[in-house]
């Protein structure tokens, strides 16, 4: 079945670089950063939209790359977890703000965490403790325990203000 | 696991995505994918063919005037909740809408495509049918609006056919001297609700000219029950008012049918049903007593 699929054209940008591709219909978006372009970093947990783990931002809005087609995404923009460190490769402020807060353990929910809080920070600068939560409620973790992730959230906050 | 194999169409026009549904036995459209993709990936459904509407100019559209709120079949769960016109003509679509799934899940999930995909457990189905709205659908024999009372036949089952695409819903305004309320008990927040429960009160002189209250996730449609008959006459904020309103919610019980599964038994889904009922409606009420009190002018509510 698969040898005779037919596959489709698509150009997404992924943290800032254009890629044409030719895929099958139903390959995910998960499936294609981790499979098709290497960018491992987008974990995959449920693969049902419950997790949260294979969170990146598509135009700049948190969603859930498993549960969007690939090729559903001609032209548009994604960002994953690995174009949230600055140009110099050094770590941006929601990495450093997370590795700060002890925000991750075995780190498999991290990437997830990251976009969403990198995109929530965008329409809420200054969280309160309730917007904090809120912004990463539809995340799961199974070891760390939410207090360092909200931690971490109002530290990336302080960073991004300090860094502007 | 990954979706089998399937054709795909990304269609540009209303017209073209009829024509590939009509031409298929088995396609479906694919709006934001929160509810077909999982379906998809866990194969409980393997169509041959996907139409992608997402490319379709104009069907994003939000738009609130003084007859309701009206809203393009891309429109997000996300743009909707964030319309603060749509949420000033009709409340309620708000009030639920905060309780679907997560923000992430809104970003990309339709409110056209929940209502069609019609879930018992999902909040929006129930509020069309509560505020007796209707949905626009276009197939090859044209335009038709199917009125809320009618698309809602059976568990994950509208009354669209086939070949149709939904293209616009239709929630009508909060007329004046009414109350809304919505209120639901998930596991977790953002979950599907074990149940949910909203309520229209309108009033009159501080008492009840008329009440209907909606149940989801406790039958497998949505149920909502006219309890006008019942509390017409009547103020909720009195003693004697909540005892007429335990008898009202005890009646509307009576067409319920609460159905046990992995979360919840009948005797807790009945139980939570009653207690949301009895306070939803009461919130209602007050609601529509302040809304009398703050803007008692007739007019439209916008
Ligand atoms: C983790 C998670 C939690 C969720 N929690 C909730 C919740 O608490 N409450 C809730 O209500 N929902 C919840 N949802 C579902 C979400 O609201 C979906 O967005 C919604 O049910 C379907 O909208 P969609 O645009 O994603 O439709 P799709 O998934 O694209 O489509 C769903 C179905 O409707 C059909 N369809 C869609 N649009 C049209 C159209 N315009 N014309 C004809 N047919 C159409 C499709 O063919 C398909 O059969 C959740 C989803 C996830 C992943
Ligand atoms: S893998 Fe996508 S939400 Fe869990
Ligand atoms: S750090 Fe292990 S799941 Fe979150």
């Amino acid at each position: 079945m698969t040898s005779t699929e037919t596959r489709h054209d698509v150009l997404l940008t992924v943290n800032g670089v254009p890629h044409r591709l030719n895929l099958p219909a139903r390959r995910l978006l998960s499936d294609c950063l981790r499979h098709d372009l290497k960018l491992t970093g987008t974990h995959v947990g449920c693969e049902h939209g419950v997790c949260g783990a294979c969170t990146v931002l598509i135009d700049g809005k948190p969603t859930r790359s498993c549960l969007v087609l690939a090729v559903a995404l001609d032209g548009q923009e994604i960002t994953t977890v690995e174009g949230l460190t600055n140009p110099d490769g050094s770590l941006g402020c929601v990495q450093q703000a997370l590795l700060e807060c002890h925000g991750l353990q075995c780190g498999f929910c991290t990437p997830g965490f990251m976009t969403t809080i990198e995109a929530g920070l965008k329409q809420q600068p200054a969280p309160t403790d309730d917007e904090a939560r809120e912004m990463v409620a539809g995340n799961l973790c199974r070891c760390t325990g939410y207090q360092n992730i909200v931690g971490a959230v109002h530290r990336a906050a302080e960073l991004k203000r300090d860094s502007r | 696991m990954k979706p089998a194999p399937f054709n795909y169409v990304r269609a540009d026009s209303i017209e073209q995505a009829v024509e590939a549904l009509a031409g298929s036995s088995d396609g479906k459209v694919l709006a934001g994918g929160q509810s077909l993709i999982p379906l998809l990936s866990m194969r409980l459904a393997g169509p041959s063919l996907l139409v992608d509407i997402n490319g379709i100019a104009g069907l994003d559209e939000v738009r609130a005037d003084s007859d309701g709120v009206h809203l393009g079949a891309l429109a997000r769960h996300a743009d909707v909740l964030a319309n603060t016109a749509a949420r000033e003509v009709q409340p309620l679509v708000a009030a639920a809408l905060s309780h679907v799934g997560h923000a992430t899940i809104r970003n990309r999930g339709t409110t056209v495509g929940s209502l069609v995909h019609a879930d018992a457990s999902a909040e929006m189905p129930l509020i069309l049918l509560l505020l007796a709205g209707s949905l626009d659908v276009v197939g090859p024999r044209g335009r038709r609006t199917i009125p809320a009372e009618s698309l809602y036949i059976g568990p994950l089952e509208s009354s669209l056919e086939h070949d149709e695409v939904a293209v616009e819903a239709f929630f009508p305004a909060l007329p004046p001297m009414t109350g809304i309320a919505f209120e639901e008990v998930a596991r977790r927040q953002g979950d599907y609700a074990l149940c949910g429960v909203g309520a229209v009160v309108e009033v009159d002189g501080g008492h009840v000219r008329s009440a209907r209250a909606g149940f989801m996730s406790v039958h497998d449609v949505p149920v909502v029950a006219e309890l006008t008959e019942h509390l017409a006459g009547m103020s909720l904020s009195t003693q004697e008012g909540r005892v007429v309103l335990e008898a009202a919610v005890e009646h509307a019980m009576g067409a319920l049918d609460p159905a046990a599964d992995v979360h919840a038994s009948e005797a807790y889904r009945a139980h939570l049903a009653r207690v949301l009922a009895k306070r939803v409606v009461a919130a209602a009420f007050s609601d529509a007593t302040h809304r009398a009190a703050t803007r008692p002018a007739v007019g439209s509510e916008a």
